[in-house]
């Protein structure tokens, strides 16, 4: 995080001593772009501050108790429709692990809950298009559930 | 203001309404969901201005032929690894990593090139992929990374080849 305002401040120092035109104008550009998406930015948070109702321990009830293939199904909508930072994922992984949650289950969890944004889907839809946005989305699930079902292979997981 | 983002911002203040009558009534999942949007609110404050600004800043200056070069249709398998390794550099994940595709494509990048960066984006920040090989084992993290971006990169193949073919455009903001 620090490393991008260093970043920011640098190039922006730099670009002033080139160009100051230039980044003036750049500086505009940013800002008509960010003003434009803010407020599906916003709607984003709020989708994600429910979604995030769902608590630990519901997520480890569910993937937890059940068999492996309907745990791979659960892990695979859950990671989907839930979305949260990694300092809470992996944590809450490490839990999964030790409550005997088998790694295909994991994997399709957290490989999911990164790559398909269903609630990232009002931010993805404005740069991307609605087609792309869930063509990306699909090919991602699908993906998802091939990176689970090898790593369910490589740690002797049975199905 | 636009139609949409009215709209956007009318959900905005009753969701808001929402927040702080949970809190003088004593909601508790009221009050959750609005520790929830704090939580997510500060981080995106945080890195949203100075994405935006690096946005801005590679507009004025980057040359369209120097994306088209490394990131559009004659840049052979090259475009993939720049995208990858730019997608591992991308603090924010997605959220920035949508805007910052955008503007690539703008410049000249191909379909197959930003979708390969915004999956990558999403699948492995440096900070994160570490805390993940502590937690869940080296081995997890390999397995995960070795299957996951060359898939990756043969889907956004297949779909951007797809999306030329119906001759498909992004949505224009400027």
């Amino acid at each position: 995080m620090e490393a991008l305002y260093v970043v920011t401040v640098v190039a922006l120092i730099l670009s002033a001593i080139f160009n100051k035109q230039k980044t003036i104008k750049g500086l505009k550009i940013a800002w008509k772009k960010f003003s434009k998406i803010l407020s599906s930015y916003i709607k984003l948070l709020i989708l994600i501050s429910i979604v995030l109702l769902l608590t630990d321990k519901f997520i480890i009830q569910y993937l937890g108790g059940s068999s492996q293939g309907i745990g791979l199904l659960m892990g695979l909508v859950l990671g989907s429709i839930t979305i949260m930072p990694g300092f809470i994922a992996y944590p809450l992984a490490g839990v999964l692990v030790e409550k005997g949650v088998s790694y295909m289950v994991i994997t399709a969890f957290i490989t999911t809950l990164m790559m398909v944004g269903v609630v990232t889907y009002p931010v993805e839809k404005e740069y991307l298009g609605t087609k792309a946005t869930i063509l990306r989305n699909v090919a991602s699930l699908i993906i998802a559930l091939i990176i689970a079902l090898t790593a369910g292979l490589l740690y002797g997981e049975g199905f | 203001m636009s139609k949409k983002n009215k709209l956007d911002y009318t959900i905005f203040i009753i969701f808001s309404t929402f927040v702080i009558l949970s809190f003088v009534l004593k909601f508790d999942q009221g009050i959750q969901v609005g520790k929830n949007f704090m939580l997510f609110a500060w981080d995106m404050i945080k890195i949203l201005p100075p994405a935006f600004i690096l946005i801005g800043l590679f507009e004025v200056w980057v040359k369209r032929e120097t994306i088209e070069k490394n990131f559009g249709h004659t840049s052979g398998l090259k475009k993939y690894i720049w995208s990858i390794l730019l997608a591992a550099t991308t603090v924010g994940g997605t959220f920035v990593a949508f805007p910052v595709a955008h503007s690539l494509y703008q410049k000249g990048a191909n379909f197959s090139a930003i979708f390969t960066y915004v999956s990558a984006a999403s699948l492995l920040m440096i900070p994160m992929t570490i805390m993940e090989a502590s937690i869940l084992g080296l081995k997890f993290t390999l397995i995960r990374l070795g299957v996951s971006l060359p898939l990756v990169v043969f889907s956004a193949i297949l779909l951007g080849n797809y999306l030329e073919k119906i001759k498909y455009d992004l949505p224009t903001k400027e």
